[in-house]
């Protein structure tokens, strides 16, 4: 029982860690005269091929500097920003995206570390589960604690002498 | 995929086999996939080893240009067509640019096609550029960058010369002048 | 010529890395010891061929020698000294020669042990890392010749070989290209040579598992005598990175210290799964547990270092820091495939032998969460490997280039890393075997109740993201438990021995220095992962251009623009300089200078930040040129990174705990005769 519950918990907490780490997402105001914090909020998202791995906002070639100008004029009329990028994957291909979009064939880069995760917690989970079988027949090792716990039991043994 | 070997064998002799028979489905899935991770390299690798087009029949394409023209290489058989690969923030460009207009300006009634492919571009600065050095040949986007992944272009400047007969006839990496191109269009015209 | 002794001394110690694998051969199959002998010889030997040949390409490069074609490439008259000599890791031939050396002199190191105990496993562990070292060697001696001279005909044509071609002259350039400037940094001089003796490291301990299982041995011995060895490639392997993420954040100026760029996590696979093994071993120590997993763990660990130096070197992957195109590519394909491939033919083999002596009884052991520990890790390889290989295989099947960037993986791995966290927090609790949640709990409360304190002053201090919140609360978690332990030990060893507070817990790490030496590099991952929350979640940022006196803030911050100076520099930087006040709620407290430098031969150029440092965080001041800059008006991309010195102080602890876990222990020797735990000190 504790055993499940802890487990549980544990589940729990990993569950809930996914969930905020994939809700983190940028809100971006419209202006018609955007700033140059509101061109690097998208060009932080893109990828231009000229500078391959580093991201637009921080690639100092005149290729980028006219990539965010672009941008910049895109916003001051009015381009959301889904726009902008699908204005930029269209015009360039998908690769001056920071991440390809989850679908066709791309939906392996999204799913399968997960899935392999999944497939490797499973198979330790049988392992436990056929530990679980045994763990009538060696329930004597609870009492019995082996060799290795000497020293903390040392050390708790010395605690509850002085508490 | 490894962790369920952790378990230890069982004792009785059925088991056994059975644990076998899982061991070795599970080698063999390993050696599958490192031959699938090996094939895939070896596949890039060998991509990355060709460099840019160099002969043969040059990958086909279609291309709008600015004026909203349509040109597609196969379609464009018997003529002599010159691709330039050029972005308007490529410094290097600019010092071929004039060269090329010229060399259209001599050639265009003798069969020959300037075909100008804008990599990595950006319209306005494209536009500026092109009539800043004052280019008539058709120009358009290359939308995707899939024509000059299809040629493995390295970077711009790059300049490829198709035969009449639709065979690559020459690749210059880097910039050209003139002369370069003169003396293969030359040839190709049969003087 | 000194450039022919040099060639020589490369193809000499080629020659003397197959004789080394030969002569371990002959033992093998007549027992004789002076072929082992002979064997070892040989290795020694390559040391010493290596040794010479790094000290003449030095020798070259510092005495200015631009007829050698790598001398020319990789460095310039205006270079100080210094840079010049460790131009000899600045480009692919001579990094590789340098990675050679490093090999040669841990091979060297490890002849030099006393190998009465596992003669045996010495033929083979010979064969295994001088087959890694020779293949490197001929990558230079074949392919990346660092000693080749530059020849010109009388066209004017330059090439380069060892010899002179017919009715050519030796061609001297004037001055060489210099170093790339991205690599003209204190931490830059210091990153590659750490991450190779980690990369390299993790050869050894490799050879010995290749040993062991060529030879059938199955009980650990492998492990035992390169605990130490893997401790210490991996110390090197974490140097490495965290030099690495300094020299980013120095150099690179995009306000960050990780960019989960391909190559960086090319270094970061290896670690991982590295880190996995070091937890993991200590189970097949105490246990006899985890074998096969074991001799996985240290395979992958030597396939990554393998398969990412090929990434980098052969051009397959594009990145900042990847080397120029190579053609070592198609060799080291076939040097890829042919160990991978040996390795597991050998491990297959071996696998029956390989079963443990007994099984895990409980999750609620620390085998067991060893075990989730690891599959945590794996989880996060899986991730960054399939992360990286990715676009390649997207590329080939479908034809469309893609890029993987980091919310790919702060995705993937965030929840993983989260978790690792956790399990941190609860192991050192955790007893051997089988433990009670009952009693978990009764160690837990009081530090996970003191740890609950970090959460609550965040959210009174206005911090409601959820994120920060469970990962400081984690972060907060771990600490506790960890500094509730060292207090434990101390205060029952204190009571009991009548000695004073510090004396015990001294006596307690030394007694215990694997142990505490592990606990310390938790710690250290405490302040890390601090600061690495603090830059994730909370770093803040603004752009502006400022015209002279004109201001611009962020956050408590304030920038005035005051001056901009120009001026070349002698060693070949034209420098262009911008003066900034800097006030924290209005009162001034400081002065920088952000820069741009302009390297005139290579025309690189690059955006050197200032940064007003304190331990609350960073104020990281960029100049930079979206707009011509001049007096009038300048440019400035402004950071805010809070915690992230935190990162760097988390580094010390970390190289300070894997010290202490790494330093030999008097009792070593003893315990290994008597092959028992170490943890039985009483």
């Amino acid at each position: 029982m504790e055993i499940k519950w802890v487990s549980k918990s544990i589940l729990l907490v990993m569950l809930l860690t996914c969930i905020t780490f994939n809700n983190i997402t940028n809100v971006l105001a419209q202006d018609i005269n955007p700033t140059d914090d509101e061109v690097n909020a998208i060009s932080k998202q893109l990828y231009c091929p000229v500078c391959e791995s580093i991201p637009l906002d921080a690639c100092g070639t005149q290729a980028c500097i006219q990539w965010r100008d672009t941008i910049r004029s895109k916003l001051s009329n009015g381009w959301s920003e889904e726009e902008i990028k699908q204005y930029f994957s269209d015009q360039y291909g998908i690769r001056v995206l920071a991440e390809p979009p989850a679908d066709g064939f791309n939906t392996l880069l999204w799913y399968l570390p997960p899935s392999l995760f999944l497939i490797g917690a499973l198979l330790v989970t049988r392992l436990l589960s056929n530990t679980k079988n045994k763990l009538h027949v060696q329930h004597e090792t609870i009492s019995n604690i082996d060799n290795a716990n000497h020293y903390v039991e040392r050390i708790e043994h010395d605690l509850k002498k002085w508490q | 995929m490894a962790m369920s070997r952790i378990n230890p064998p069982t004792l009785s002799q059925s088991h056994i086999t059975v644990q076998q028979r899982k061991n070795r489905l599970g080698q063999l899935a390993v050696w599958i996939l490192l031959a699938a991770l090996l094939v895939f390299v070896a596949i890039k690798l060998f991509q990355t080893s060709l460099g840019p087009v160099r002969s043969g029949k040059p990958p086909d394409f279609t291309i709008t240009t600015f004026n909203g023209q349509t040109y597609t290489l196969s379609d464009l058989e018997g003529k002599i067509i010159v691709i330039n690969f050029w972005a308007s923030w490529c410094d290097p460009c600019k010092a071929e640019a004039e060269d090329l207009e010229m060399l259209w300006r001599d050639y265009k009634d003798k069969d020959v096609l300037l075909l100008g492919i804008d990599y990595a571009d950006t319209e306005k600065e494209a536009l500026d550029y092109l009539s800043t050095w004052n280019i008539t040949y058709p120009n358009g986007p290359d939308v995707g960058t899939t024509i000059s992944q299809s040629y493995r272009i390295r970077g711009v400047p790059e300049t490829y010369i198709v035969a009449q007969n639709g065979l690559l006839a020459k690749s210059f990496i880097g910039p050209v002048n003139y002369e370069n191109i003169e003396v293969v269009l030359e040839a190709l015209l049969g003087k | 010529m000194i450039v022919n002794l040099g060639y020589t001394a490369l193809l000499l110690a080629l020659i003397c890395s197959l004789y080394s694998i030969i002569s371990a051969r002959v033992y093998i199959n007549n027992n004789k010891i002076q072929w082992v002998d002979s064997s070892r010889n040989a290795v020694l030997a390559v040391w010493f061929l290596l040794t010479l040949a790094c000290l003449i390409l030095v020798y070259l490069l510092t005495n200015e020698h631009f007829e050698i074609e790598y001398v020319a490439s990789v460095s310039s008259r205006a270079m100080p000294w210094y840079l010049k000599a460790t131009a000899l890791w600045g480009g692919q031939a001579g990094s590789l020669l340098f990675w050679s050396w490093l090999m040669s002199s841990y091979t060297g190191i490890m002849m030099l042990r006393d190998w009465s105990n596992e003669r045996d496993l010495q033929p083979y562990v010979i064969t295994a890392s001088m087959l890694t070292l020779a293949f490197f060697v001929s990558l230079n001696v074949f392919v990346e010749n660092p000693f080749n001279v530059l020849w010109i005909d009388s066209f004017g044509n330059i090439t380069s070989s060892m010899m002179r071609p017919d009715a050519n002259l030796m061609f001297t350039p004037n001055d060489g290209a210099g170093l790339n400037p991205l690599l003209r940094h204190p931490g830059m001089i210091i990153h590659p040579p750490m991450l190779y003796l980690g990369f390299v490291g993790f050869v050894i301990p490799y050879s010995f598992a290749i040993g062991a299982l060529a030879v059938g041995r199955t009980d650990g011995v492998w492990i035992r005598a390169t605990r130490r060895w893997t401790l210490i490639a991996w110390l090197f392997l974490s140097l490495g990175l965290l030099l690495g993420g300094r020299w980013a954040y120095d150099v690179l100026g995009w306000g960050g210290y990780w960019g989960w760029d391909p190559v960086e996590i090319a270094a970061f696979m290896p670690w991982l799964t590295g880190t996995a093994f070091l937890h993991s071993v200590i189970i097949q120590e105490k246990h006899g547990m985890f074998k096969r997993w074991n001799m996985i763990l240290i395979i992958l660990t030597y396939a990554l270092v393998i398969f990412g130096t090929f990434l980098t070197r052969s051009g397959v992957l594009s990145s900042v820091h990847a080397f120029a195109q190579s053609s070592i590519g198609p060799l080291f394909f076939i040097f890829i495939t042919v160990t991978f491939t040996i390795s597991l033919l050998l491990l297959f083999r071996g696998w029956e032998s390989l079963a443990s002596s007994k099984t895990l009884t409980s999750w609620l052991s620390r085998e067991g969460m060893f075990l989730l520990n690891n599959l945590l890790f794996m989880g996060i390889l899986v991730a960054c490997f399939w992360g990286v290989i990715y676009p390649l295989i997207s590329e080939i099947i479908t034809g469309q280039k893609v890029t993987v960037g980091p919310p790919f993986y702060e995705r993937t791995t965030g929840p993983q890393f989260a978790a690792l966290l956790l399990l941190m927090g609860i192991v050192p609790l955790v007893a051997w075997r089988i433990t009670t949640v009952n009693r978990i709990g009764h160690l837990i409360w009081k530090p996970t109740m003191i740890s609950l304190l970090i959460p609550i002053i965040s959210i009174i201090s206005g911090i409601f993201n959820f994120a920060a919140l469970l990962s400081l609360w984690l972060a907060s978690l771990v600490f506790c438990v960890t500094i509730y332990e060292f207090y434990r030990g101390s205060i029952a060893r204190s009571k009991s021995s009548g000695n004073s507070f510090f004396i015990s817990l001294w006596q307690l790490i030394s007694r215990n220095r694997r142990r505490y030496g592990g606990y310390i590099v938790h710690l250290g991952i405490v302040f890390m992962a601090v600061g690495i929350i603090g830059v994730e979640m909370f770093q803040t940022e603004t752009q502006g251009t400022l015209a002279i006196e004109e201001r611009m803030s962020l956050e408590d911050y304030s920038l005035v623009y005051k001056d901009l100076t120009e001026y070349p520099e002698n060693d070949g930087r034209f420098v262009t300089k911008a003066t900034l006040d800097v006030y924290k709620n209005n009162k001034l407290i400081g002065e920088l200078e952000p820069r741009r430098d302009y390297y005139n031969i290579s025309q690189q150029r690059m955006t050197i930040p200032d940064v007003y440092s304190t331990l609350e965080g960073d104020l990281y001041v960029l100049l930079i040129d979206w707009k011509p800059v001049g007096p009038q008006q300048a440019t400035f991309k402004v950071y805010l990174n809070p915690l992230i010195n935190w990162i760097w102080i988390g580094g010390f602890l970390f190289i300070l705990g894997t010290l202490v876990a790494t330093w030999p222990d008097q009792r070593d020797r003893h315990i290994i005769t008597n092959n028992k735990s170490i943890l039985q000190p009483f």
